[in-house]
């Protein structure tokens, strides 16, 4: 006994519908309930939203090809110009009830154009009787294409007098696409998540057909049986993690991590895409960096403090200590000026530094390495501005190298 | 025997509920020319009376109808318009032509679709106009017909008004404005707008050849009325098939609108939007609800429609904004920082946070300032709806988030 009732679909097909859809009752019970019967009006648009991969696609596709109604189903990232959106739509009906699949290009320019078409080939397909549906997924694209887009397909129905209703997909709540002057508002519907572990299906559909062979491997051992639910954890979490860190943020692809995985029982040390972004410089472009990075963190103030061989103290009062709102680090990497690199760096390294065109041409290597990126104008020849971009824990890992304390001299540390 | 006639009632049930549908989703969903109006009848008359002077009289005009989004302002025109068609002498001279601003969008194609609204397009054929107005000049000069002297009348409705305006030089508007104010044909010029500043939008020349008639439709009835409007927009016409089901249904409706919930649901609905677009809504997901088991409607159909219609969408989304708080949780699951960065990336995505507009765009990912677009109370609300929420997550978010 099926949980859909509809007066119009037999009843073998709803079971099959039910069969298809586990887990999505209610929501496509709604949509039964406002479709109706095929020749019924029903809302002129209708606009669902719900995570990624929270189904709305399988479920709107499944649902309408089961019950055979009338349909376009359209990517709009696929077709990202109005244009090409609306020659795909016209380009389907065509093809909805012709034997010849491959029915010829409509070229349509503008909605108006589009609009004029629609009613023609509605009623050359003889579909005025029946509902026929318009489905836009990722439809967050529609508000980049031209401004009467998205308020030309909200008001489709009236525009065109005829039974036609166009659902939107999208991850987006409805509010951020209302236009400014307000337009035809859709019913909206939302999808919940599917409440799983993961709430992500493709990553964790990803994962799992991955993983589960290396899950299943104690069993196969011999070593627990199916119901130890505790020790078959135990096993995966290190792996697990060391998952999430590779294929979760896809830097090795899976037919690596398969192949890693037949390979040998302890993994070792993989290595992601990342960690190639490990450079190796010569001495005086690491001092170079770590000045750069030295003076993009520090305020400039607090130089004298740090560099100087005979400084007063800078105690950091209480007063300061209240009001010091954020650290530097948070706020990002601040610009400096190629002099006060050039001092920090005299400073920091033991012997003596000339300013050679060595130097300098190493500065300009830093930036091509996107290391340091050039603040400001390239043509400003007299005073060019600096910025460094690297990570603390990078510049720790070179400093290190060349035995230079940095935290020492970062402001923020102190 | 019995089984036979329970199959018939039954059968009899199944045909009329579906033509109950039928009717009432075309009322709800596609405003059907044979609906009533409420609460417009000065309105009405007012624009009656003026397309009868232009159709009749051969008086040229100009107006405007403004009314906020849903408040029947092309219903009131087409009503107008049916009842004028009755009269022969309009239903064969007057020529319509309908342009809509979303899908005109420039006056090229503007002056494309009134041609081909006219049916003039083999007259016009490969004449190549110097100006806008030379072209509209030769389509109304063309329209007198043979041995008469005068041609027949012209109106013209723009719908979406708004946006006719941002098109260049506001061409067609000056053009269409200065041919109702002084060309031969009697030209009527209708335009339906929802920005009640649309006068500011003009410029001076258009704006001196308007007649500044304005039609105003402001949704001016109170809760009285509102439920008057319930009750005749769910009855079923008295022409409808099956009589005696016909009189069930409206005897039901009846009891409906003097039912308590139902007048609680309605005022609820009422004081959020009082325009018929959204009663419609409400309407047509109640009805919904009506099968052959459940063939007439209660007030818990017209709660549960009022619960779908109005679900607060971004409680719903916020459960992502999980992942992000576990950056700061000192909690077993140690993230490493990119598995945040991707998580941070999703949150924008969704555009639960957005960038600070105006800032240098040069600025590294990780340092982009970021506005966050949800209140507090939506974040509390997620938190109590989210499923297997990590205690910590919840302890850290309502200490922080409590004091503000």
């Amino acid at each position: 006994m099926p949980n859909f009732e509809h007066p119009e679909y037999p009843e073998a097909t709803l079971l099959h519908l039910e069969s298809m859809v586990p887990c999505r009752e209610s929501q496509v019970s709604s949509l039964l309930s406002v479709f109706g019967e095929r020749q019924h009006f029903s809302f002129p648009s209708i606009f669902i939203y719900g995570h990624t991969s929270s189904g709305k696609t399988y479920v709107m596709q499944t649902l309408l090809e089961t019950l055979e109604l009338p349909h376009v189903f359209v990517n709009c990232v696929e077709c990202f110009t109005s244009r090409l959106l609306l020659e795909e739509i016209l380009t389907q009906l065509q093809n909805l009830s012709s034997e010849n699949k491959h029915g010829s290009h409509v070229p349509c320019d503008t909605f108006n154009d589009f609009v004029r078409l629609f009613k023609q080939e509605i009623i050359t397909q003889e579909l005025q009787n029946q509902t026929v549906y318009i489905v836009l997924d990722k439809a967050e694209q529609l508000r980049e294409m031209e401004a009467n887009v998205l308020p030309g397909f909200l008001r489709l129905q009236e525009m065109t007098d005829r039974n036609v209703t166009v659902v939107f997909l999208s991850e987006i709540v409805w509010e951020l696409f209302r236009p400014n002057t307000g337009c035809l508002e859709p019913f909206t519907l939302y999808f919940p998540d599917y409440s799983i572990v993961c709430r992500d299906l493709k990553e964790l559909r990803h994962l799992a057909a991955l993983n589960f062979t290396k899950y299943c491997e104690p069993v196969v051992r011999g070593e627990a049986n199916e119901r130890d639910t505790r020790r078959l954890w135990k096993n995966i979490e290190s792996h697990l993690k060391k998952a999430m860190q590779t294929v979760y943020l896809r830097e090795i692809s899976s037919s690596q991590w398969e192949r890693i995985q037949q390979d040998d029982g302890e993994p070792g040390h993989l290595k992601g895409l990342s960690a190639h972004a490990h450079v190796e410089l010569p001495y005086y472009s690491k001092f170079l960096l770590i000045a750069a990075y030295l003076a993009s963190y520090n305020p400039a103030r607090t130089d004298k403090r740090f560099f100087l061989k005979h400084h007063g103290k800078i105690k950091k009062t209480n007063f300061l200590k209240k009001h010091e709102k954020t650290s530097n680090h948070l706020l990002g990497p601040k610009p400096f000026p190629l002099d006060r690199l050039l001092a920090i760096l005299y400073s920091i390294v033991d012997n003596k530094v000339a300013p050679t065109a060595n130097i300098f041409s190493q500065i300009t290597s830093l930036v091509t390495l996107q290391l340091l990126t050039l603040v400001g104008h390239d043509d400003k020849l007299d005073g060019p501005k600096y910025k460094c971009t690297v990570s603390l824990d990078f510049i720790r890992a070179i400093a290190r190298t060349v035995n230079f304390d940095i935290i020492k001299y970062l402001y923020d540390f102190l | 025997m019995s089984k036979r006639k329970s199959k018939e009632t039954s059968s009899v049930n199944g045909e009329c509920i579906s033509q109950v549908q039928r009717i009432l989703r075309e009322r709800f969903c596609h405003q059907c020319p044979n609906g009533k109006l409420f609460g417009v009848q000065l309105q009405y008359k007012h624009l009656l009376e003026l397309l009868k002077r232009t159709t009749i009289h051969g008086e040229s005009n100009s107006a405007l109808i403004i009314g906020p989004r849903g408040s029947g302002k092309t219903m009131l025109l087409n009503h107008v318009l049916k009842e004028l068609m009755e009269v022969k002498q309009v239903r064969e001279n007057l020529l319509q032509v309908h342009l809509n601003g979303l899908l005109q969008t420039n006056d090229k194609i503007a002056l494309k679709e009134i041609t081909r609204q006219l049916q003039m397009e083999n007259v016009v054929g490969d004449k190549v106009f110097g100006s806008f107005a030379e072209n509209l000049a030769f389509l109304l000069e063309a329209l007198k017909k043979g041995d008469r002297d005068s041609s027949c009348p012209v109106l013209f409705i723009l719908d979406e008004f708004d946006l006719f305006v941002h098109h260049k030089n506001q061409t067609l508007l000056y053009n269409l404005f200065d041919i109702s104010q002084s060309a031969q044909t009697p030209v009527t010029v209708i335009g339906l707008t929802c920005r009640q500043d649309i006068l500011e939008l003009l410029e001076k020349r258009v704006k001196s050849r308007f007649s500044h008639r304005q039609i105003y439709l402001l949704n001016s009835f109170d809760f009285k009325q509102y439920l008057k409007i319930f009750k005749e927009q769910l009855s079923l016409p008295t022409e409808f098939l099956y009589k005696p089901f016909t009189q069930k249904w409206n005897k039901n409706v009846q009891s409906l609108s003097e039912d308590r919930t139902v007048q609680d649901v309605l005022r609820n609905h009422f004081h959020c939007s009082k325009d018929l677009r959204s009663l419609h809504m409400l309407l047509m997901l109640a009805l919904s609800s009506i099968t052959v088991s459940h063939p007439f409607m209660t007030g818990s159909d017209l709660l549960e429609a009022s619960k779908l219609y109005r679900m607060d969408s971004k409680a719903n989304i916020v459960h992502e904004f999980q992942k992000f708080i576990q950056r700061k949780a000192h909690s077993m699951y140690n993230f490493e920082k990119p598995v945040v960065m991707k998580a941070f990336e999703h949150l924008l995505q969704l555009e639960l946070i957005k960038p600070i507009e105006g800032l240098s765009v040069r600025a590294q990912r990780e340092y982009l300032l970021m506005k966050l677009l949800l209140d507090n109370n939506q974040i509390m609300d997620a938190l109590q709806v989210y499923p297997n929420c990590p205690t910590d997550v919840k302890q850290w978010a309502t200490s922080s988030l409590s004091w503000l």
